[in-house]
């Protein structure tokens, strides 16, 4: 094992911050590359006439996913030194429905606003404020309800200790379902620029 | 502005799975760096949690949320707030190269500047609420966890797509 850099002691702490400028820098133009600095592009997802945000971001989901599975698997990337978000079911369900009224509203999603600011959107930087005012408020409510913040607590889990299967079938299910997503988005994006003007 | 193309016209945007490709392989090159995905909420939690520092650090150190992201955070939570300066950094270089950097603010043909930067702040704030809540958004939580196969992050990307389309439906017109 080799890798992660950071845990193995090759990277040194300026070193990692060094490494997240750079990633960062790559982050950032990947995205504008895409388009995704748009909010008209990105609202295409929603009204059905451009599937870009789909197909970026299940690409790029597959694409890491079989990165990390095949690097861990060959003896270069040790899992267990990755950090796997907790899962929280009821607070993570709960916040993927609120997350996903505010991205209709807003348009662009936290980092893809921060792209349109610094790409001289103002309707970008409109979003990076209330971004930040969302959270500070959260926060500094949190005491309320930190019950049900810390509700449904599962650690770090898988979909594969979820379904009791390897990770190779989980990954497997994943590029196939991505796979069909494509062909279905790209259908869907047809007919929705037919039948709309 | 001079223009590196010597057209006045922006590039067209990437083909979506090259991008896709490119995206993903930053994601692995961040887990085999540091052990850690990307992110973009965690920055502004971040940022959050300094000003409520400076205004007040009891507040701070009372508070589970904030006392967390500045105790237990350490070199991630300067981390992300570095790969955030970045992303903008490149954002804006790539835009600059295919022409596409404009003082604009994109809204439909039949919504008002100040109707769009409304929606716009009030998108964002309600995003913040839910950000907090998943302990992540699309970058930290549907991209990183997505790709570790973790439940809770394609819990979030269920709910997410689901509201975002019934939302976007109801607001079709703003972006007709």
């Amino acid at each position: 094992m080799i890798a992660p850099w950071w845990e193995t002691g090759a990277l040194s702490p300026p070193g990692v911050l060094v490494a997240g400028l750079f990633v960062g820098i790559a982050f950032g133009a990947c995205l504008e590359r895409a388009g995704l600095g748009s909010a008209k592009k990105l609202i295409g997802q929603f009204t059905l006439k451009d599937m870009a945000v789909f197909k970026v971001m299940f690409t790029a989901i597959v694409t890491a996913m079989l990165g990390v599975f095949w690097l861990s698997r060959v003896g270069v990337l040790d899992l267990d030194k990755v950090y796997l978000p907790e899962t929280f079911v009821l607070p993570q369900l709960a916040g993927g429905v609120i997350f996903g009224v505010g991205f209709a509203l807003a348009g662009l999603c936290p980092g893809t606003s921060c792209v349109a600011a610094a790409t001289g959107r103002g309707d970008g930087l409109a979003v990076v404020l209330g971004m930040l005012a969302g959270v500070l408020a959260t926060g500094l409510a949190l005491p309320t309800f930190q019950e049900f913040f810390v509700s449904t607590a599962k650690g770090g889990f898988t979909l594969s200790q979820a379904f009791g299967v390897t990770d190779g079938a989980v990954v497997f299910a994943i590029v196939a379902l991505a796979l069909v997503g494509f062909a279905v988005t790209s259908r869907i994006e047809r007919w929705a620029s037919r039948t709309s003007t | 502005m001079t223009n590196p193309h010597g057209s006045d016209q922006p590039r067209p945007y990437a083909d979506p799975y090259l991008a896709g490709v490119a995206l993903g392989l930053v994601l692995l090159a961040a887990f085999v760096l540091t052990g850690r995905g990307l992110g973009a909420s965690g920055a502004f939690a971040t940022v959050a949690s300094t000003v409520v520092n400076a205004a007040s650090s009891t507040t701070a150190q009372g508070n589970p949320f904030f006392a967390d992201h500045r105790d237990a955070g350490g070199v991630w939570s300067d981390w992300l707030v570095i790969e955030l300066a970045g992303l903008c950094i490149g954002a804006f270089l790539s835009a600059r190269f295919a022409n596409r950097v404009r003082l604009e603010v994109e809204r439909g043909a039949h919504t008002t500047v100040r109707g769009r930067l409304g929606a716009a702040a009030a998108g964002g704030a309600v995003m913040g609420v839910g950000a907090v809540l998943a302990r992540g958004c699309t970058s930290g939580q549907a991209l990183t966890g997505g790709a570790l196969l973790s439940v809770g992050s394609w819990i979030f990307i269920a709910g997410a797509f689901a509201s975002a389309y019934a939302v976007a439906r109801m607001r079709r017109r703003a972006w007709s």
